[in-house]
């Protein structure tokens, strides 16, 4: 029955195309009319790939397959585009994409999403050529309507002209006859230097005027008629069921609807915030822990620490570091312990959906749309081209919102579902404490490490293992081997030039759930990395930037990074008396990113960050702004995990629960944060997450600088306090 | 049935007096601008100003609202508000933007009574208000130039 249905993904582009009526559309991958723009009247705009609509009134309406979480790329995408379509900047407007693969699949992650700081990287090409092909269907239309040579109409601004004849028109003017030409296969792209947005200083956001009046609709700004708002119950201890449930007293709270247990929980569905609040509060759960996690942090990381003292999967082997650090003349090691981290996103957790028996609509800020249409596809029975996803601004993501087994979008559909799929829209909410003891954490990690100098303070041996939980396993991403590149990332491809290498892996089981954080494993594995490195530094009698550098000699790329971070810190200064000044660099997918940070430590032990300098190379930066932006919040999320982030647990159970003992960075811990990007004419590298890596390690080197401490267990600010 | 004037007009709540404010705000009177971040006063999203004063409406119960004048980022007005958003726009302060709407009603209650504010006075004033985004260098450089551009 289903496919008698117009496709529902199209319907949604074509009722979008019929708005700016006799508007363009463009895209190229279909090539020729689409059968809906043949045999529809008021669809008369080209339809295809569509990543640009051009509406009668000039605006320029582009199209985003990617989320909007803060990193910028609404605004990147539509600089992309609107440069090859040489568009007036102040008419360009965004639209989200409905869930297509085929015509919206993030070529870098085979999903509809956005991850792993690759929009950028993924949609470089593609969203040139979709804003060169409309821009020549402009020309085109131009040069009929005219009379004269194509190759002598230009386009600047938003406004096509030619000169010998003194015509001109704006977009808008000439999109109606552009939709009916033929669509160009083979469009030439411009010479980045004819670039007129992409690389402009300061090219203003497209959301900073909605996000700064209040008008900006996040997921839990979504109102509809008749619509409940829910929130569950969950489990004290990560894998308990619900055993039994008294629901009288939450029934009995004004305005409350149902109480529907769920395989995550116990959800009370009201009218309003309030009142779901108070149902649930009143609610009274039976728990079964017999396949609960019911250990402490204490007792795991123990675990993780005898488990470290035996060999692990080998993960990578150069060499024989066992015997070269065995002759070294100076043997060093060092262990770390990083516990797990909470994505704490300002906007809590939380999806809209309407499901009846025949569609469901999704409204969420979700940074996973495919994955999110399969998983309620699958647990409505519906099509998946019957699950629609609108796509809102994300309050934050930081890899929260992309969660590889859908769990909140999954918790808000199941409870559509057991409220009878009458089409009544719920609003899901997790309050604070359900995201701070929700799970889906950055693992809890242990490192054991040893290296080897020579007589000379060469770095001849380096053996490294890792402990702790999976975050890859069973997902799209996983490998398919014991080993799951992502704990270990950053280690197997160590950019210093070391002979003997070798790493390992333990991964560990849990019922604690996890999931990437931004910047994923080098949240961990860069602060073992670049703070070893510092010691091996030490321990040679060599200055760490000296060491570094000396290490990366057949590295241009690293080198280049590096010192420019260096130079621009002006490294070879002395940090004043009390104070000191630490290095450290990571690459993060094929973004690399030095930092040199500058720390007062109190006497109390009291770490105060001054100053950070990062270099960046981003390959282009579209909009060095965003770049800027990118990196100092990168700075500000790296350094509030390293100084305060902590989840810990006790008898299985989490002991933060809000922003009162989850500490992360206000705003008198933010450092200045001077940026550097080096030119380049590579494409695109990505942004969003390089930028957190390296401030945890550059600032545990510059309190060693300034103190002579080490500091190998996080976050820094217990450590210094204990 | 409480009452008081929200953004200037009169709402009417006939809920649960210990409703907090915010859910008054955002749910009773359809206003969304001001954002629920952790429901115990210490994340600033829900920021509003009640009879001038900045105030976390999630800590506040809506009887307490009783008579008061609520203003919301809805129904900013006046020299030191726009002076802010025009800053904030300047600077492309945003990024996720959930909590930019709390972090602008902190920043005009704080020009509106210290027009000239030190980056002390700042730190005091906005030191409530968490960005997970870090924004905060660029929140602290638009207030400066909030208030250059309020004595211009």
């Amino acid at each position: 029955m289903a496919g008698l249905l117009p496709n529902p993904t199209r319907r949604a582009v074509l009722k979008g195309a019929a708005t700016a009526s006799l508007g363009l559309v463009v895209g190229f991958s279909w090539g020729g009319l689409s059968r809906e723009a043949k045999s529809t009247a008021e669809a008369r705009p080209f339809l295809a790939n569509a990543f640009v609509r051009i509406a009668p009134d000039d605006t320029v309406t582009v199209i985003s397959k990617h989320t909007e979480m803060g990193q910028g790329v609404y605004t990147g995408v539509a600089t992309i585009l609107a440069d090859e379509l040489d568009a007036d900047w102040s008419r360009v407007r965004i639209e989200t994409a409905p869930v297509d693969l085929k015509l919206y699949i993030n070529s870098a992650l085979r999903m509809q999403g956005t991850g792993g700081s690759l929009s950028m990287t993924a949609s470089w090409d593609q969203l040139r050529k979709a804003g060169a092909t409309a821009r020549a269907m402009l020309v085109a239309a131009a040069a009929a309507d005219w009379g004269v040579p194509a190759n002598e109409v230009t386009v600047a601004a938003g406004v096509v002209h030619h000169a010998r004849s003194g015509k001109t028109a704006r977009f808008g003017a000439l999109a109606a006859i552009a939709a009916a030409l033929p669509v160009p296969t083979d469009v030439a792209l411009k010479d980045p230097k004819d670039f007129a947005l992409i690389g402009q200083p300061h090219l203003a956001r497209l959301d900073s005027t909605d996000k700064t009046d209040g008008t900006a609709k996040f997921t839990i700004d979504v109102t509809l008629p008749g619509m409940l708002t829910a929130l569950v119950a969950h489990a004290p201890r990560f894998g308990a069921t619900v055993k039994s449930f008294d629901d009288s007293a939450a029934k009995a709270v004004p305005g409350v609807v149902g109480v529907v247990q769920l395989p995550t929980g116990v959800a009370v569905v009201a009218r309003g915030f309030w009142a779901a609040k108070k149902g649930r509060d009143a609610l009274k759960v039976t728990w079964d822990d017999g396949k609960a996690e019911t250990r402490g942090s204490p007792e795991m990381m123990a675990a993780y620490r005898a488990a470290a003292a035996q060999p692990g999967l080998s993960a990578k082997r150069i060499g024989d570091s066992d015997s070269a650090i065995a002759r070294a003349a100076k043997h060093l090691s060092a262990n770390f312990e990083f516990p797990y981290l909470a994505h704490a996103p300002m906007e809590p957790l939380d999806c809209v959906v309407r499901l009846t028996k025949t569609d469901c609509e999704i409204w969420s800020g979700t940074q996973m749309q495919s994955g999110d249409q399969k998983h309620v596809a699958a647990l409505t029975g519906l099509d998946p081209e019957y699950v629609r996803i609108n796509t809102l601004y994300a309050g934050g993501g930081f890899g929260r919102r992309g969660p590889f087994d859908s769990d909140y979008t999954m918790e808000a559909a199941s409870i559509a579902r057991a409220m009878g799929a009458d089409g009544t829209p719920i609003k899901l909410i997790w309050t604070r404490e359900d995201d701070i003891r929700g799970g889906k954490y950055r693992p809890m990690y242990y490192h054991a490490v040893e290296a080897g100098l020579d007589a000379d303070g060469g770095l001849i041996a380096w053996r490294h293992r890792v402990v702790g939980q999976s975050i890859m396993k069973g997902t799209p991403f996983d490998s398919g081997t014991a080993i799951d590149g992502s704990s270990i990332d950053g280690l197997t491809d160590l950019p210093y030039a070391i002979p003997n290498l070798t790493v390992e892996l333990h991964t560990t089981e849990s019922a604690i759930t996890v999931n990437p954080m931004r910047s994923v494993g080098l949240t961990h594995t860069t602060f073992a990395i670049e703070t070893f490195i510092d010691e091996l530094a030490h321990a040679a009698g060599k200055d760490p930037y000296a060491f570094r550098r000396a290490l990366l000699a057949k590295q241009p790329t690293w080198l280049a990074v590096l010192d420019l971070a260096a130079e621009k810190a002006e490294w070879s200064r002395k940090a004043p008396k009390g104070s000191g000044r630490g290095i450290a660099i990571s690459k993060f997918i094929s973004t690399i990113v030095a930092q040199v940070a500058d720390v007062t430590v109190g006497a109390d032990g009291k770490i105060t960050v001054d100053r950070v300098v990062c270099a960046v190379d981003c390959g282009i930066a579209i909009n060095p702004d965003i770049v800027r932006a990118q990196m100092e919040g990168g700075v500000g999320f790296g350094l509030g995990a390293a100084m305060h982030g902590a989840i810990t647990l006790k008898n299985g159970m989490v002991e933060q629960s809000n922003f009162h003992d989850y500490h992360v960075l206000r705003l008198v811990g933010m450092p200045k944060v001077e940026v550097h990007i080096l030119p380049s004419s590579e494409p695109p590298k990505g942004v969003g997450e390089p930028g957190v890596p390296p401030i945890g390690p550059a600032v545990a080197n510059a309190v060693f600088a300034a103190t002579g401490k080490r500091i190998r267990t996080l976050p820094l600010m217990s450590s210094t306090s204990a | 049935m409480v009452k008081f004037t929200l953004n200037g007009a009169t709402l009417s709540v006939d809920d649960d007096p210990e409703m907090p404010l915010l859910w008054a705000i955002r749910e009773t009177a359809g206003l969304t601008g001001t954002k629920f971040g952790c429901g115990i006063g210490e994340c600033g999203a829900c920021t509003v100003h009640i009879d001038g004063a900045p105030t976390r409406s999630c800590q506040m119960p809506v009887e307490l609202a009783a008579g008061k004048a609520v203003v919301t980022i809805e129904g900013l007005s006046g020299r030191a508000a726009k002076a802010v958003q025009a800053a904030w726009r300047q600077l492309d302060v945003v990024q996720c933007g959930y909590c930019q709407s709390g972090q602008i009603m902190s920043a005009v209650a704080l020009l509106s009574h210290t027009p000239e504010p030190s980056d002390r006075d700042i730190d005091t004033a906005m030191n409530g208000n968490l960005c997970r985004c870090a924004t905060y260098n660029r929140i602290r450089a638009a207030i400066h130039t909030a208030a250059k551009m309020m004595e211009g």
